[in-house]
């Protein structure tokens, strides 16, 4: 009979579909390997970017993605090296005067912009100018100010003064990016074509942007350090991460950084052990969880504290992270120079936590399993950041374990604009979960001195200690590391102390790239600070028709 | 009939204006605001730097007059420029993500015509039969399930263990390189699973449609006259019933003519295409209201546009309205 088989027909092809489809697992598009013959030119590498640059003119965007691309397209005047100690980048060495106060950079002669003129301290000038001028858009411009006097006494020197000595200035000559006279003289910046069509003194120059999709360099063949063995860098924007781990298996991708759940369960296949190598270092960040200080909960530093040893940080790395990352202690990063590795810490103790409460005139004293003081039960709410499933997650950890000593927790998620102006900025918050990036120079004036307190600043929880702003002023003054780790070293012991913040983890970074890219050596730096030595042997690359 | 077009037509401007001035209240009561973003939880930049941007953004006047001023240059058709760092024209931001979208869109009405049309009729001339059930549960399976799961594990059938189908964006990285025909195909292969996916979302709708206006034309008097005369059951269905019962349909593109320009975001973001869901999305979230604005004035523009299509052209194939 027709009926009967063809239902049967029918069925039969679904179920065995979904069958297939369930059923195999997952594959690689598999690389073949080979002899290392050693550097050559040539080759592509393609990069997985989740935003799209905004702007390509160093000094005027403040998004990551555009500071990717414009690292590899412009230079400052020195850089960090593997070791986070400052190398020369622009200018080939400098002095220091006694003082500290006169800092004298002397530039390189064999650099040309990437149209061919030559580079010079007008060119240093004239972006120092830029960055102070009070017409230029930028974020900042803050350490440039504190500048007294900038010279450019002949091509290839550039002489900067201060008023007062500034440890961290040096640094920051890194990162204002030089930017060409010849091109940006008399003319708006913020109407200038440098924004989408860069041009600058770096390893890679720019050759097209198609907006929303993806962002082409081809190598500076006249870079002052040499030829960049990879011809070509192709930033692919993929929005989603779950699509770029697809795109790399694929082959679509060449380096993206890994979600700890996808390093840890998703990529341990064979074909993509040949196909791919991972990485993992400390990230140059950590989470937080920040008390607002003017909220009387929170006055008491006995109650921070207590929180803080409610809170069982390493189960949140273990459960938030799978494991990839460290406990944080305070705002450095473990294994640096600047950071203190003995400061108070707060370990997972519950019963210490209750102990202290009692203390602070907090109990449970109706039998309800809430600590309550006054009649009035503990409870507060922590807020974070739409669009962050690590601080959601760690919030609903921490609202756990603070449950299990008697304080009901409240978590809102709230979106970036309208967290920023109706809670950050008023204050209006009880509690929040947030991160900073850790910067190498150990200064953290803004984020710590008293004076920066203001609404749109850095000091949100409204931490006032004249201990810390005293080390705080002295610190950023003296030069010698010695010296300078003394006072760092003390400002974490107080923060340890006050614990202003319950400092949560500091995560690994967990970049993944393709097998065939060759002299990746991983270093505190991280693994991109020697790009422009990666290279793919001859018998490995992949894109070969570049013209 | 001209009369109507006519006085629609002309209604269309204050309705437009009303549109607007709603639509600017709604994001500007929305907290925060453009230069929020970049000056916010930022240690260099001090009140005064932040006042000038509010400034250059015309932030600082109250929010009549900043209505107006934008008005006064929508009405000159000039969209002003973007608030996004890049300070683009807002116009030449929408030129960038439009043409994929309604790309996209058009192709994927036009497979769901395609497939819906026939399926609605054949399940409404074999009622209860195992096709009609079948094709009804695949129609709201199709419905129910969400999309961005469901183009992921596409992804990884036919991306990865297929390998038949590129991932993810409109072009290959290495399009430049193509031949024309290389390049048609490419782009060919990229936008099949978003197509594909898109429809089988919006299947179940205008089936379904279909398949109750069949029900109900195939059971009027004149389709059992045409039976009566003799006439082959395929004229019967495809020329009689079919006609009849496609005209709603028609009232249905008019009215999805302002989906056109729809993205969504999820969509978008899944495979990396650069549209108009994306590009509202984050105008919204970094409060770049000229962006959102425009779009949203479009859109307007073209949903009263779509409304009149829709009624006129009912008008023009039903001879029972045109005649009164």
């Amino acid at each position: 009979m027709k009926k009967p088989m063809k239902k049967v027909s029918i069925l039969t092809i679904l179920l065995v579909s979904v069958f297939l489809m369930a059923s195999c697992g997952d594959k690689t598009i598999s690389f073949g390997g080979g002899a290392d013959t050693g550097p050559a030119y040539g080759d592509a590498i393609i990069i997985g970017s989740i935003g799209d640059a905004s702007n390509l003119i160093p000094m005027l965007a403040s998004d990551s993605a555009s500071h990717d691309v414009t690292g590899f397209i412009y230079s400052g005047l020195v850089k960090y090296d593997k070791d986070y100690n400052i190398v020369g980048d622009l200018a080939s060495s400098w002095e220091i005067s006694e003082d500290n106060l006169t800092f004298t950079f002397h530039l390189r002669d064999d650099v040309k912009w990437q149209d061919g003129k030559p580079f010079t301290s007008a060119d240093v000038m004239f972006t120092y100018r830029l960055m102070i001028d009070e017409n230029t858009p930028t974020a900042y411009a803050g350490k440039y100010l504190l500048v007294k006097e900038a010279r450019a006494p002949d091509p290839y020197t550039f002489i900067v003064t201060y008023s007062e000595p500034l440890a961290p200035a040096l640094i920051s000559w890194g990162s204002l990016q030089s930017l060409p006279k010849h091109i940006l003289e008399g003319a708006d910046i913020t109407k200038s074509e440098l924004a989408r069509k860069p041009m600058g003194t770096g390893p890679y120059k720019f050759v097209e942007w198609k907006t929303g999709e993806k962002i082409v360099l081809t190598s500076n063949h006249d870079y002052f350090e040499g030829r960049p063995y990879i011809d070509r860098i192709i930033y692919r924007i993929i929005p989603d991460t779950a699509t770029m781990f697809l795109e790399l298996k694929a082959g679509g991708v060449d380096w993206m950084g890994l979600s700890p759940i996808q390093y840890e369960r998703q990529t341990d296949d064979e074909s993509f052990k040949k196909s791919f190598k991972k990485y993992k270092y400390l990230a140059d960040g950590y989470a937080y969880l920040g008390f607002n200080l003017d909220n009387p909960k929170f006055k008491d530093k006995r109650v921070r504290k207590a929180i803080s040893y409610a809170i069982d940080k390493q189960e949140i790395i273990d459960v938030v992270l799978l494991g990839l990352g460290e406990i944080a202690t305070g705002p450095y990063k473990p294994g640096t120079w600047q950071y203190n590795p003995d400061v108070e810490r707060y370990d997972y103790d519950p019963e210490k936590a209750r102990k202290l409460f009692k203390e602070a005139g907090w109990e449970d004293t109706d039998g309800d399993g809430l600590l309550d003081r006054e009649g009035v039960p503990f409870e507060f709410t922590i807020i974070t950041n739409q669009g962050n499933e690590l601080r959601a997650k760690s919030a609903e950890i921490i609202q756990k374990r603070l449950n299990e000593v008697g304080i009901t927790v409240k978590i809102r998620i709230i979106e970036w604009a309208a967290f920023l102006s109706e809670f950050v900025r008023p204050r209006n918050y009880e509690a929040m979960i947030l991160g900073w990036n850790i910067l190498q120079d150990p200064d953290l004036f803004n984020v710590w001195h008293s004076s920066k307190t203001g609404p749109d600043e850095l000091n949100h929880v409204n931490f006032r200690n004249d201990e810390v702003d005293k080390l705080l002023e002295e610190g950023r003054r003296v030069f010698d590391q010695e010296k300078r780790k003394k006072y760092y070293f003390r400002i974490q012991e107080i923060l340890a102390d006050e614990a202003p913040y319950v400092f949560l983890y500091v995560p690994d970074s967990l970049p993944v790239v393709h097998a065939r890219f060759h002299g990746i050596e991983p270093a505190p730096a991280g693994i991109s600070y020697n790009f422009t030595e990666w290279y793919v042997p001859e018998g490995m690359m992949k894109y070969t028709n570049l013209k | 009939m001209a009369r109507y077009t006519l006085k629609r037509l002309i209604m269309m401007i204050p309705i437009l204006f009303g549109i607007t001035i709603i639509s600017f209240a709604v994001i500007h009561l929305a907290p925060g605001e453009p230069t929020d973003l970049a000056t916010s939880l930022n240690p260099d930049v001090t009140p005064e730097a932040k006042e000038k941007m509010r400034k250059l953004y015309g932030l600082d006047k109250p929010v009549h007059v900043q209505y107006f001023n934008w008005i006064k240059r929508i009405v000159v058709l000039d969209f002003g420029n973007s608030f996004a760092p890049d300070r683009r024209p807002v116009i030449n931001k929408i030129k960038e993500t439009i043409p994929i979208t309604i790309s996209i869109n058009i192709l994927s009405i036009l497979l769901i015509m395609a497939v819906a049309i026939p399926i609605g009729i054949y399940s409404a001339t074999h009622q209860n039969s195992f096709f009609d059930k079948a094709a009804t549960v695949f129609v709201f399976v199709g419905f129910a399930v969400p999309t961005f799961w469901l183009a992921l594990l596409m992804m990884r059938w036919f991306g990865i263990q297929l390998a038949w189908l590129p991932i993810s964006g409109v072009k290959s990285v290495m399009y430049d390189y193509l031949s024309p025909v290389g390049k048609a195909w490419d782009v060919t292969k990229h936008l099949l699973m978003p197509v594909v996916l898109s429809a089988f979302g919006g299947l179940a709708g205008l089936s379904r449609y279909m398949r109750s206006n069949m029900l109900e034309v195939i059971r009027q008097d004149y389709i059992t006259t045409a039976r009566a005369k003799g006439l082959p059951e395929r004229v019967v269905i495809y020329k009689h019933a079919m006609r009849n019962a496609l005209m709603p349909v028609i009232t249905v593109l008019g009215l999805s003519v302002p989906g056109l320009i729809g993205g969504s975001v999820i969509f978008e973001s899944i495979f990396s295409i650069y549209g108009m869901g994306r590009l509202f999305y984050a105008s919204v979230l970094s409060r770049d209201y000229p962006v959102v604005m425009g779009i949203l004035v479009i859109g307007a523009v073209l949903t009263l546009i779509g409304n009149l299509l829709a009624d006129v052209s009912y008008a023009l194939t039903d001879p029972r309205i045109r005649k009164g």
